[in-house]
């Protein structure tokens, strides 16, 4: 038998980058997840060497439990974490979704010539870094902020609006900073419509606004999924934005997470909240992979 | 093929002066920027007619489709459907239905939604929705497809989803634009007899647009033949073969071959025409024609004949030398070059089988034509 090297490069390539950068580093997470907090370096046990060989390996196995998997239910603050991280992701998504379809609708039917300078103007943020911009927004919501003062100017308001430290300036972050998810597959799939569908609805004798519901958004329908797994998904799971613009309120597993790791560097619970998270993903992610395969057969 | 006349049982409403027309186009112009794509057009269109636009790509045909259902404004003029202006009515609102020439199924919808569409926003009945787009089904004899999605059938089935769907709503008007342009010849030709048949059957006016000439003879009760916006001649299939009225029209229909001359005799309609040779034409003309004024001849190739002697009983003939033979079955057609250099093309029936053929290469031949078989032009 003779074995096929290109088959071989094509499929062993991949699999073996999943294996080294997503496989091992999850085995790495569940095992801390199933150790104890330790004071010491690294901080949990048990821990193996080489050198004890295959009892070593055995004596792990039978010190590994469920306890903070268990601890997980038993204190509020983590299912409260997860709740309150669904609420967010869910809502900013809808919001994103809201937002992001008359954009995506625009550049869809903007002149042709402009297209790729409108749609380079969406990714245009990616260029500067995504810390910075969720920073620059404390800026704009702080109490004495841009905003503030310009509504104080406008009259709008006569004392400044707590804005920053809140989950309103939380969703507004998660917004701004996922939008270009959104639209981009909206784009895309508003894009390729044919025109002629919209104008054969309209000859058979339905409104704009008809056509558009019956039309234009039930083929825009893999966009919409699309576009919300990929809000969705890294929403539920955001740091960086509920510890800038977030206040003390805001309770979101991402940073539940960061305080297990770095606060209490308490690792095993930090890892179980991780696992218990990359599992409430994959249920969506498997989700959303069946709905793009029924979409990838509808099209051929 | 006899030109149509005025006989009361032949369908000709254009040629009766109390008819009011179901379509009128009055001096319509449409531009896009400064570019004039429909130029001061002027044309009527009578009920049941099945009319055809026929042009080359770019002429403004599909222009003048989408100008009726309403999906572009006329810069000038009016549309008056059934003697109403439309100008303002917007397109689900006309009483016109259009077959895309992209069909523009809906492609997450079946079949039947897709046919049913235009009576949905209607609001008719679940019931009276069903019992419909049955009928239609039947009509296109697509019964057995009722569940499908447009992309699980072929082009051919494809096109008459979109042919039913437009006409489900039985409008007054039905544009077909390119209707069987996708379509490979064989079912193209069964499709056009099919809408002949349909045609005849619904009594709904059709407007056809094609750039195909011999679709537009088959199926037209009259065709327009359209040039970069303007209208070049409204006629039968059988008048404008064969009385064309300038030298675009007949070059379009069919083969033709032109001789350029100047008008030395008149007597009734026969005309004598003197070529830059010096060879005199004697053709036939409806209209007078000035002594010395420049026109030309027009002689379709199948009104030639080719002879290796010279043929006694014909005043119009021409000697030559046959510089290509198109064999195309049944019949020939022969590239005859004349002593000035030009072309000339007659076609024959093979009446004998290929091999046993009198005439070929680099013959010396004669071509000859009756008094009556050219036609004169003046433009
Ligand atoms: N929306 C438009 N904007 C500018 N020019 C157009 C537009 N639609 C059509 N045209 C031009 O008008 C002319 C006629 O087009 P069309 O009616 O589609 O021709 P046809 O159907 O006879 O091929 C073409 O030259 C085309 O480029
Ligand atoms: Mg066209």
């Amino acid at each position: 038998m003779t074995i096929n090297w290109r088959r071989f490069l094509l499929i062993g390539i991949p699999m073996i980058w999943l294996l080294v950068f997503f496989l091992m580093p999850f085995f790495i997470v569940l095992k801390i997840s199933l150790s104890d907090m330790a004071t010491a370096m690294p901080p949990y046990t048990p821990n193996y060497t080489p050198e004890a060989g295959i009892q070593g390996m055995v004596n792990l196995w039978q010190a590994f439990d469920l306890e903070n998997f268990i601890w997980l239910l038993e204190d509020n603050i983590y299912w409260l974490s997860y709740l309150s991280s669904l609420q967010i992701a869910l809502v900013s998504t809808l919001f994103t979704l809201l937002l992001g379809y008359p954009i995506a609708y625009a550049l869809a039917r903007s002149p042709e010539k402009w297209r790729g300078l409108l749609v380079l103007m969406i990714i245009l943020p990616f260029w500067t870094s995504f810390l910075i911009r969720v920073y620059s927004w404390i800026g704009i919501l702080k109490t004495e902020g841009f905003l503030n003062h310009f509504l104080l100017w406008l009259g709008v308001i006569d004392t400044p609006l707590a804005m920053i430290n809140t989950n309103f300036a939380v969703y507004i972050g998660i917004v701004y900073s996922y939008l270009p998810f959104m639209v981009l597959p909206l784009y895309a799939a508003l894009e390729k419509m044919d025109d002629s569908l919209i104008e054969a609805a309209l000859d058979l004798g339905t409104t704009r606004l008809g056509a558009f519901w019956q039309v234009t958004f039930p083929l825009s329908l893999p966009g919409i999924v699309a576009g919300c797994f990929l809000v969705f998904i890294p929403a539920m799971g955001e740091f960086v934005i509920p510890d800038l613009l977030g206040g003390s309120e805001t309770l979101m597993i991402g940073k539940t997470l960061w305080g297990e790791f770095f606060s209490n560097r308490d690792w095993p619970v930090a890892s179980a909240v991780a696992i218990v998270l990359l599992m409430l993903l994959v249920i969506p992610i498997l989700l959303f992979q069946r709905q793009q395969e029924k979409a990838q057969e509808a099209a051929s | 093929m006899a030109a149509s006349g005025n006989t009361s049982d032949v369908f000709a409403p254009w040629n009766d002066a109390s008819a009011t027309p179901l379509i009128r186009f009055e001096g319509v112009t449409k531009r896009y920027g400064d570019f004039t794509a429909i130029d001061n057009l002027t044309l009527d269109i009578y009920e049941r007619e099945f009319y055809a636009l026929l042009g080359p790509s770019g002429c403004g045909k599909t222009t003048l489709l989408r100008l009726l259902a309403g999906f572009e404004e006329a810069t000038e003029g009016r549309i008056l459907i059934g003697g109403k202006d439309i100008s303002k009515v917007p397109p689900n609102q006309r009483p016109v239905n259009m077959m895309f020439q992209s069909y523009a199924l809906f492609p997450h919808m079946s079949v039947a939604k897709n046919i049913g569409f235009g009576l949905k926003q209607e609001g008719r009945s679940k019931d009276e929705i069903a019992q419909r787009v049955a009928e239609m089904l039947t009509l296109v004899q697509l019964q057995e497809f009722a569940k499908r999605k447009p992309h699980q059938l072929s082009g051919g089935q494809r096109q008459r989803v979109a042919l039913a769907r437009s006409l489900a709503k039985n409008p007054k008007l039905l544009l077909l634009d390119e209707p069987l342009g996708a379509l490979d010849k064989k079912l193209r030709e069964r499709t056009q007899f099919e809408l002949m048949n349909l045609q005849e059957k619904l009594g709904v006016t059709f407007m056809i647009v094609t750039h195909d000439q011999e679709e537009a003879m088959t199926v037209a009760s009259r065709i327009a033949i359209m040039d970069k916006g303007i209208v070049a001649q409204v006629d039968t299939p059988a008048m404008i073969y064969e009385a064309p009225k300038n030298r675009y029209v007949s070059d379009f229909i069919g083969d033709v071959n032109f001789i350029e001359g100047t008008v030395t005799a008149q007597q009734d309609h026969e005309i004598t025409l003197q070529s830059a040779a010096g060879q005199d034409f004697i053709l036939h003309s409806d209209k007078p024609l000035a002594i010395s004024s420049t026109a030309w001849l027009a002689i379709r190739p199948e009104k030639i004949a080719v002879s290796k002697e010279p043929p006694e009983d014909r005043r119009n003939k021409l000697q030559g030398i046959v510089d290509d033979i198109a064999y195309s079955g049944s019949i020939s057609t022969y590239h005859v070059r004349l002593s000035n250099g030009d072309l000339i093309k007659a076609q024959m029936t093979n009446q004998r089988r290929l091999s046993n053929r009198a005439i070929t290469w680099e013959d010396n031949v004669w071509l000859s034509w009756t008094d009556t078989a050219a036609i004169a032009l003046t433009e």
